[in-house]
């Protein structure tokens, strides 16, 4: 279809994309409403000339394009009111559409100027705002040169209302779609003023997510719910300890069974493809495999390193990677009047996601093509990876993205995405590839196990004069996240990593390493400030006083919770801070316990984040009652071992997640009013969780819980 | 292989599979009635949950030789006439989802406790909850969203 359009349009296209510094905001698709008919393939396939991010109907109806994962933020509906905001877009006209995965155009600038699609690290509405109010700007601009044109009146006496253009003078007035039919393209783009923060009407206000009427009906599609024509199924057995190669015993068994299309011998697992899920899975189960002993796991216990780590830690000798170091922690120590010394520590966690890895791939008979259909929260090298594993050019792959069941860093990685790729092409047939949740508890990527050790160095008269912090664990990066410390005023500090290799597989968790890291950070903070007789709010209080936006959260979450009126009998508070992805955050929560059962109850969580703009209010809060929720499990409950490099768990009987019989009666959450850019909300609670746990506890039994998570073993044990 | 005959959001459904197939798998794949969700095989999770004669099930460890052709079952799309059962509209105006993935299940339970139980309490909703595991942490917003749903029905408008 783009080859019919006027090249001098074309020309005029290009030069808007490059003068307006984006992409235009109106596609060609308004330009020429000829194409109307057929609107999504002009769009996905050529993405280089025909991209936009809002595309106007005559009947009035505005598509804009999300080019995020949507795996439950809420940002699907949070970028598009971005775009919709200064466009002056009636929202309910609004529609909304995966973008075409075409980074150059849809893909956020972060790492010196790169653009990519990929939704992690909360960094999705806070990345895009400027750009995405840019875009709705200059989609908005091209209706009013439309209008001024028709009307022969100055664009400047031209004003819009929600989806009409207004000339006042005149009383004139248009929609948004009728102007469609004479829409004029500029021949540049002024610097378009945006709209001062104080008119706004769609962003910070509550609106309803666009993808939940679709996730109560059950018409939300996931990857695994797609289905094509002639669609087979596959499953993979992979090995019990990490990396170890197959040897299958039963070939033609397997191969003789009814329904088996065909068994796939991979470097790290035996794949099926079968007419039916359920003959898939049977098949799987009745495999015979010997596998190799040999892998970089082979002997890792979990448990048992704990101990090492310790040794590590303390090792003179040993010199990790120095990530801070102000002032002298050693000079400090030599004038301290206290010094302090603990260990914190905490087991490996799994994503668990709700909905298993799936995915489905197609490859074409010739293996020139392939289609793939999955959830990913990396879709913008999704392209590259598959192409390089068929050894095809990377715009012969077609992807269509999905909803996510979940991502929580686990679908930033492309594994069962090759992994469906690789049976597709064994068969060349459409293939969807389901992981059981034993595969996806069991070949996860995990959140580090690590230890902390803190050492602190007190003045005569309380005053912290140095802090040291030194990290033990495998995963490198995985473990800095959280620990750098930018709002404690302490002279002298020293952050350092030492890490080893236990040949377990590794990845970000929501928040990444921030939630070991703010753990000991505010529990070392909490044990010096009692061991001052100091009230721990105050203490905090002193240490960030250089620091206003963060010690705005710190006292408006003490007003919240009544901070300084004593808990109930048998209660006690705790609280803790925490930065994330730009989002400040101080949460404090109040517990009980059951000393019999070893049982913390939390009763209440309280918290002030500031976040600067925030888009979708409601949304936000639904984000951050979450992160507490999945903060609670991880602190509380969570815990997968591996004993000889194998994990220990199997399915989510023994990988334990808070229930609903666990939440607290209430969360108060307060967003600071700010005009300041967006920051990152999706990760700004969870890290605060086990630092106010932990605080609580102390506050209630005079004891420390050191090691996450606060298993009934591991509580009945501090209290002894 | 053996055929069966079900009777699905009131509509018979005839399918062909072995004995032990799970009728989650029936539904999902063989029916394409993908609101019910698989989440773990073993009645931990309740993504899965559908009704059998409007009592909550979990459709992944139920073969389908065990389901009676005289059983009536009711899945997410078969729940409401066109997603309007007072508990989707109270999701949807709680704004309970975030991913999403386990929230037929949710909505599968919590429908049958409420016609069970038109009016429980949060430790009644509660207590009939604790099997459906939401990751995403939206269980404040589940229970408020029962709770909004359980109102006296005059309250409601309908």
């Amino acid at each position: 279809m783009e080859n019919k359009l006027n090249p001098s349009i074309l020309t005029r296209r290009k030069f808007l994309q490059k003068s307006g510094g984006l992409t235009l905001g109106i596609t060609a698709l308004a330009a020429f409403p000829g194409m109307l008919a057929t609107p999504r393939e002009g769009l996905s396939t050529n993405g280089s000339q025909l991209t936009a991010w809002v595309n106007i109907q005559p009947d009035g109806k505005i598509t804009i394009m999300n080019p995020a994962a949507e795996m439950g933020q809420g940002s699907m509906t949070a970028l598009p009111v971005i775009i919709a905001e200064e466009l002056d877009a009636d929202w309910s006209q609004v529609v909304i559409e995966h973008s075409p995965n075409d980074v150059d155009t849809y893909g956020l600038e972060r790492w010196g100027g790169r653009k990519i699609m990929l939704t992690v690290g909360s960094f999705t509405v806070s990345g895009y705002y400027e750009s995405l109010r840019k875009a709705g700007a200059q989609a908005r601009y091209v209706l009013l040169y439309s209008a001024a044109k028709k009307w022969g009146v100055p664009l400047e006496e031209l004003k819009t209302n929600p989806s009409r253009i207004l000339h006042p003078k005149t009383s004139q007035e248009i929609s948004y779609g009728e102007i469609i039919s004479d829409i004029s393209m500029p021949e540049s783009l002024p610097d378009l003023p945006l709209k001062d923060p104080e008119n706004f009407q769609l962003i910070g206000s509550v609106m309803p997510r666009w993808d939940i009427p679709q996730k109560v009906d059950g018409s939300a599609i996931f990857a695994g719910d797609v289905r094509v024509p002639n669609m087979l199924y596959g499953v993979i057995e992979r090995g019990k300890v990490h990396g170890a190669k197959p040897n299958l015993q039963n070939l033609s068994e397997i191969q003789e069974m009814e329904g088996i299309e065909e068994v796939v011998e991979m470097d790290y697992g035996v794949g099926i493809i079968a007419s039916t899920i359920e003959r898939a899975l049977k098949a799987k189960k009745l495999l015979n495999i010997a596998w190799t002993n040999d892998t970089p796991s082979q002997g890792h216990g979990s448990q048992e390193s704990f101990e090492r780590y310790a040794d590590l830690a303390g090792d003179a000798t040993e010199k990790g990677k120095v990530l801070t170091e102000i002032g002298n922690v050693e000079h400090a120590k030599s004038e301290a009047h206290t010094t302090y010394e603990a260990d914190y520590k905490n087991d490996y966690v799994y994503h668990a996601q709700m909905e298993p890895l799936n995915a489905m791939a197609s490859v074409s008979p010739d293996g020139q093509s392939v289609e793939v259909w999955a959830g990913t929260q990396a879709a913008g090298s999704l392209s590259s990876t598959v192409a390089q594993v068929l050894g095809i050019e990377a715009s012969q792959v077609k992807f269509h993205p999905q909803y996510l069941g979940g991502g929580l860093g686990r679908r930033s990685l492309h594994d069962y995405v090759i992994e469906a790729v690789k049976l597709s092409n064994a068969v060349k047939k459409p293939v969807k590839l389901i992981w059981t949740r034993q595969d996806d508890l069991q070949y996860g990527h995990y959140r580090p196990l690590s230890l902390q050790r803190m050492k602190a160095s007190v003045g005569k008269n309380g005053g912290l004069l140095g802090l040291s912090h030194t990290i033990v664990g495998d995963g490198s990066n995985l473990l800095a996240s959280g620990a750098k410390n930018a709002y404690y005023d302490i002279p002298n500090q020293h952050l350092e990593i030492r890490t080893v290799n236990n040949g377990i597989r590794l990845k970000h968790w929501r928040a990444v390493g921030h939630g070991p890291n703010k753990f000991a950070i505010e529990s070392f903070i909490d044990e010096l400030a009692s061991d001052q007789g100091m009230d721990p709010l105050a203490y905090r209080q002193q240490l960030m006083h250089n620091h206003p936006r963060a010690l705005a959260t710190l006292n408006k979450a003490s007003e919240m919770a009544r901070w300084s009126e004593p808990a109930q009998e048998g209660r006690a508070k705790g609280v803790a801070f925490g930065e994330r992805s730009g989002a400040l955050v101080t949460g404090i929560c109040e517990i009980s316990l059951d000393p019999e059962k070893g049982k913390i109850r939390v009763h209440h969580f309280w918290m002030a984040v500031d976040a600067g703009t925030i888009v979708q209010p409601d949304n936000a809060i639904a984000q951050l009652e979450g992160g507490i929720i999945m903060g609670m499990s991880s602190v509380l409950q969570e815990q997968l071992t591996i004993v000889n490099g194998e994990v220990q768990q199997t399915n989510l009987h023994d990988y334990s997640l808070l229930r609903i019989s666990d939440v607290p009666e209430s969360m108060d959450i307060f967003l600071m009013p700010s005009m300041e850019a967006p920051e990152g909300i999706g990760e700004g609670s969870l890290p605060v969780v086990g630092g106010a746990i932990g605080n609580a506890f102390a506050a209630l039994t005079g004891k420390r819980l050191r090691h996450l998570p606060f298993t009934p073993d591991r509580v009945k044990a501090a209290l002894r | 292989m053996p055929t069966y005959t079900l009777s699905i959001n009131r509509t018979p459904h005839t399918v062909e599979v072995e004995a032990d197939t799970p009728l989650l798998w029936v539904l999902r794949e063989h029916l394409q009635l993908t609101g019910t969700k698989y989440g773990c095989g073993m009645a931990q999770c309740g993504a899965c949950t559908i009704h059998v004669n409007g009592n909550p099930v979990r459709s992944c460890i139920v073969p389908i030789s065990s389901v009676k052709a005289e059983q009536e079952i009711t899945t997410i799309e078969g729940l409401s006439e066109s997603g309007d059962h007072p508990l989707q509209e109270a999701w949807v105006e709680a704004q309970v989802p975030q991913c999403g993935y386990c929230q037929s299940g949710q909505i599968m339970q919590a429908a049958a406790l409420l016609a069970k139980n038109p009016q429980p309490d949060r430790e009644e909703i509660i207590q009939f909850m604790n099997g459906n595991l939401c990751r995403c942490g939206t269980y404040m917003r589940i229970i408020k969203a029962i709770e909004m749903a359980a109102k006296p029905l005059e309250s409601h408008g309908k």
